[in-house]
């Protein structure tokens, strides 16, 4: 018989709140997200690590949130599509995305605006080429990826200055 | 998707992650970047009751240069290396780096977990078969030191005892005129490659004094294709030794059918990458600059 699990005291900020929980280990941090939180914007997909759904920010780096447990947030700064938005403005990513239509079913949209987010951080020119490496954990079966190259590109220069 | 319950150990240092090792018997399994244990457990491939945690150690990334060796932290993340000054100086090293699976994945995907999982389809293993590499081992009795050739035994499968950890890898720099390259041939980049190329040659003008060249997803473990060596030392790079290296890596090859493709089609893919691989080596061991990335489908 399996003896009760212990569960596991952690402490995060997620979209800049700060948390005191207490976990399961087994608890992916996406459905901390999603079912603890309630921030439902981070999305399932493929759930084996390849469709790039569930990217959230962790410490300003994108991870995959179905492919990290939530302990190991533990102490960590998690940005969700949630905290792109600053009170009631669209982040320039989030407008890009809508002005070149880079989304059509928008299921993917909020793990391909947190992979750009990471890019748009540390290269605010990117090529197309660094675009493309960027995004290419993130899949998406609608768009043919075309809009969501401009949009990001129209994020970069949106974002100048910034 | 849940894995199945388990209890979680957070490891203070690396020798207490051995202790609880030890103390856990063969139920433990360690939690480095968790890009292939986590998928595992989802899926009920794997079903540890208890998980060590490394994440949480505190100096376990890093990337040194000490006495003509790079040294590697176990828990140094694809990322961190991708972006280091001191790892470009072994191009084949940011070649690999670069172009493992995905950002996301490379930013939590670790170079000790990935040649402790010994995936047959990992990138580390061949790439760092082609230079001279060496693992350090910590356990409950203390460290030791491991080549790489002995440490890859069979597919999942290292010589780390059960209450034993990788703590660091390092790689001898290669000498000067040296020049190595690394291919990698993906259907899309989060999947693992069809089949990958490491060549590493030392060139003395025109002559190939010494070359390095390994396989990566052809057989159960990474294969160092010594026959492809044997065409390509001491002899000039050309069209003739170059497709001699190529057809002794075709044979050497022991790939399997799967949704990647045929045996036929990843033999003819393999040697097709050895010979590129080659090609970009000798401009490297030139001091030429070049970018090398993985080949998508």
């Amino acid at each position: 018989m399996l003896e009760a699990i212990e569960k596991i005291p952690i402490q995060l900020k997620v979209n800049g709140k700060a948390y005191s929980l207490k976990v399961e280990p087994r608890i992916l941090l996406v459905e901390l997200l999603r079912e603890h939180l309630d921030l439902t914007g981070t999305h399932v997909g493929c759930d084996t690590t390849y469709c790039g759904a569930c990217t959230v920010l962790l410490n300003g780096a994108a991870v995959k949130s179905c492919t990290m447990f939530a302990v190991q947030a533990d102490g960590a700064e998690v940005t969700t599509v949630e905290g792109l938005e600053k009170e009631g403005t669209l982040h320039p990513i989030q407008k890009a995305f809508g002005d070149c239509y880079g989304l059509q079913c928008g299921y993917c949209t909020p793990g391909f605006m947190l992979s750009a987010a990471q890019l748009l951080e540390k290269n605010k020119k990117p090529s197309e080429q660094e675009i493309r490496k960027a995004i290419a954990g993130n899949t998406c079966r609608c768009t043919g990826y075309q809009n969501i190259f401009k949009a990001i590109q129209q994020a970069a220069e949106n974002m100048k200055g910034a | 998707m849940y894995p199945r319950a388990f209890s979680y150990h957070r490891a203070a240092s690396l020798k207490e992650a051995a202790n609880m090792l030890s103390q856990l018997s063969d139920d433990a399994k360690l939690l480095a970047g968790g890009q292939s244990l986590i998928p595992l457990m989802k899926l009920r491939f794997a079903n540890p009751p208890h998980l060590v945690d490394l994440n949480f150690i505190p100096e376990t990334s890093y990337i040194t240069e000490d006495g003509g060796q790079l040294r590697f932290g176990a828990l140094t993340r694809h990322a961190d290396i991708e972006s280091s000054a001191i790892a470009a100086k072994i191009p084949i090293l940011h070649d690999c780096a670069a172009g493992i699976a995905d950002v996301q994945v490379r930013n939590r995907g670790t170079i000790g977990g990935s040649l402790a999982e010994a995936d047959p389809s990992g990138d580390w293993a061949a790439v760092l078969m082609t230079l001279s590499t060496e693992v350090r081992c910590l356990g409950v009795y203390g460290e030791r030191t491991i080549q790489l050739s002995d440490f890859i035994r069979d597919a999942y499968t290292t010589a780390l005892a059960h209450d034993e950890l990788l703590s660091e890898v390092r790689v001898r720099t290669p000498p000067k005129g040296s020049g190595g390259a690394y291919l990698a041939f993906k259907r899309s980049a989060p999947v693992y490659p069809t089949a990958s190329a490491a060549v590493q040659l030392t060139m003395e003008g025109d002559l190939c004094k010494d070359a390095s060249i390994a396989l990566g997803c052809v057989a159960l473990t990474a294969i160092r294709a010594t026959e492809a060596e044997a065409a390509l030392r001491g002899q000039p790079i050309n069209d003739k030794t170059v497709n001699a290296a190529m057809e002794a890596a075709r044979s050497v090859a022991e790939p399997q059918s799967d949704m990647r493709g045929s045996v036929d089609y990843k033999r003819t893919l393999v040697g097709a990458l050895v010979k590129r691989a080659i090609g970009y080596a000798v401009r490297r061991a030139g001091g030429e600059q070049v970018e090398v990335s993985h080949i998508y489908a």
